[in-house]
């Protein structure tokens, strides 16, 4: 009877130990087959990286492919990325204006605002509306035309689809994205400021002399150097994931969104490492200035 | 290397395509297995077979747009696994690909549609351009009218006789077409018929057309090459079922060939409700399980 129950005991725990193992296999299978999978997926991103450059570097874009494409990426997205920047600008100062004035700091506010501005709002958030607006049509556009054999039409008739398709997406989001970057400052800037001076009552003579004494040449620097890596993933991306899209309405969808989303990850992960790397930079040329605000 | 392949030689009875042990494969899907073929100059070959069986690949992989897994393709007695990018930009200037949606570019007007071609390979927009794109616009019945629209402001058929002329804008010395008369009325399918026809007449085009409708096949082709889905092969068979002149069709010994030729069904229905029962049946218990599970939770 002993040995009886002492076999069931074991047989119990080891069927335990069994499921264990297997449940244990299972999420190793899964991590496994996700971590190759992004290992694959980056692998092809700079593939296609660099044949594009490679492209770039030796074959002018047609100016029939290039003039739409900075049509679309300058001019068109100029409206959105102005009227966001503005309503950032408010918002910023909205929302910094009751806590700086607990503090008696409320004329350093105009410092506040341009620098965030400048130095990340400006640029995340152009680069955010450019993600939105420009890069989700690439994909659906090249996604679409690989659904629909346009892009073996292409191959078909000579013409290679990197250069004829990428290159000057390309192109048009790494010239452009530091203007629509400036811009994105600019109205940010008066945004604050109307918000500051006009409603809070602000004096505004204190409000321009913190914004200019505490705002450097190195600060706007900052933000155009990292808009054009954000152009340059925004593009990328976008070309790639119209270019991997999946047969059907579905997978145009899918790669749309995809082009969103990873590109607003990557430009958010990329922000932190050239942050880092221009704060080194700056602090080597710069060593006695720290940050000037507080 | 490249003056062979831009040469324009060859007697008629070489090969001007040919493929040797051509192989397609995707992870562990076999598409195409070992295919040898010859297509000479000036013959119009019809590929046939049910969908999936790998036509549309075979076409595909002859102009290099899928690049073979195994074996050979030439064109021309050049292999294309040979040649670099710009070797075979400048040679697929003697092919013309006719979509089976015609793959127009949207974002273009017809005109810039049928000169794109003519761009692409170094001819200027100009009266020249211009007097070979209405040419081959009237060829296939259409009015210049057409010219400033853009492809979705056409029907299905002038979408299709559009991308014949641009296919052919450029004279090209082997036309692929996949299904020409797909999703197009009888008439119209006799339309494109007659086009296809009248193209190979016209500049003694090398045609390989593929497509389901039979009528078709034994209307253009001199030759019929029928292809069978890999995974249903016995073992050791060939992929290519039939190979020769349309009048054998009716006489092949083939059941399968004369069943598709007829469009039969024959056995066809049960084998795909029995593989549907089986998979039916394997799930049947699973989702019984999961139901039973959700009320007891």
């Amino acid at each position: 009877m002993q040995r009886d129950m002492g076999t069931t005991r074991k047989t119990s725990r080891d069927s335990l130990a069994g499921r264990m193992s297997q449940s244990f296999g299972k999420v190793a299978n899964a991590w496994g087959g996700v971590t190759i999978q992004g290992i694959n997926t980056l692998g092809d991103i700079s593939l296609f990286s660099w044949r594009m450059l490679m492209w770039m570097v030796t074959s002018r874009p047609r100016s029939g492919t290039l003039m739409p494409n900075l049509y679309s990426v300058g001019v068109l997205s100029l409206p959105v990325v102005a009227l966001t920047g503005t309503f950032i600008g408010m918002v910023l100062a909205l929302q910094s204006y009751h806590q700086f004035k607990t503090m008696g700091l409320e004329s350093k506010l105009g410092a506040v605002i341009t620098m965030s501005l400048v130095r990340e709002l400006g640029p995340v958030l152009a680069a955010t509306m450019l993600a939105g607006r420009v890069g989700s049509a690439m994909a659906a556009v090249i996604g679409t035309m690989r659904v629909t054999e346009q892009i073996d039409a292409l191959v078909a008739m000579g013409a290679n689809p990197i250069h004829y398709l990428v290159v000057p997406r390309f192109l048009a989001c790494v010239l452009l994205i530091p203007a629509l970057t400036i811009m994105a400052d600019f109205m940010g800037i008066v945004g604050g400021y109307f918000f500051s001076v006009i409603v809070f009552g602000i004096d505004h003579a204190q409000y321009l002399k913190n914004s200019r004494d505490f705002v450097g040449g190195f600060d706007f620097f900052t933000g155009i150097f990292k808009s054009v890596f954000f152009g340059a993933i925004i593009a990328i991306v976008s070309c790639y994931r119209g270019f991997h899209c999946q047969a059907g309405a579905e997978g145009v969808g899918r790669a749309a969104t995809s082009a969103f989303v990873e590109s607003f990850v990557m430009i958010l992960a990329v922000d932190i490492v050239l942050n880092m790397f221009l704060d080194g930079v700056h602090s080597t040329f710069w060593p006695t200035s720290g940050s000037k605000l507080f | 290397m490249v003056t062979t392949v831009i040469s324009k030689s060859s007697p008629s009875d070489v090969a001007i395509i040919e493929t040797q042990g051509l192989s397609i494969r995707f992870g562990r899907q076999i598409v195409l297995h070992q295919i040898t073929l010859s297509i000479p100059r000036g013959q119009t070959v019809a590929i046939i077979g049910e969908s999936g069986c790998g036509k549309t690949m075979l076409l595909k992989s002859l102009v290099g747009l899928l690049p073979a897994t195994e074996g050979t393709v030439r064109f021309d007695g050049c292999d294309l696994k040979s040649l670099s990018e710009a070797e075979l930009t400048k040679l697929r200037r003697r092919f013309g690909f006719v979509f089976q949606n015609a793959a127009l570019f949207d974002s273009m007007s017809i005109q810039q549609n049928i000169a794109f071609p003519l761009e692409q390979h170094g001819v200027p927009p100009g009266a020249t351009a211009q007097t070979l794109i209405e040419q081959r616009l009237m060829e296939v019945g259409l009015p210049t009218s057409v010219l400033p629209k853009r492809p979705s402001q056409l029907s299905g058929g002038m979408r299709k006789r559009v991308g014949l002329a641009r296919a052919l804008i450029l004279q090209p010395e082997l036309l692929l077409y996949d299904e020409p008369t797909t999703g197009l009325d009888p008439i119209m399918s006799d339309v494109i018929n007659e086009l296809i026809l009248r193209s190979q007449r016209r500049y003694s085009v090398t045609s390989i057309v593929v497509t389901h409708d039979m009528h078709s096949a034994r209307k253009i082709a001199d030759r019929v090459i029928m292809l069978y889905p890999f995974s249903r092969l016995l073992p050791g068979e060939s992929q290519v079922l039939f190979d020769g002149a349309p009048e054998g069709l009716e006489e092949c010994k083939d059941r399968r060939v004369r069943q598709f030729v007829r469009g039969e069904a024959g056995e066809r229905l049960m084998e795909m409700l029995s593989i549907s029962n089986v998979s039916h049946v394997d799930e049947t218990p699973r989702l019984h399980d999961t139901i039973a599970r959700r009320e007891a939770e």
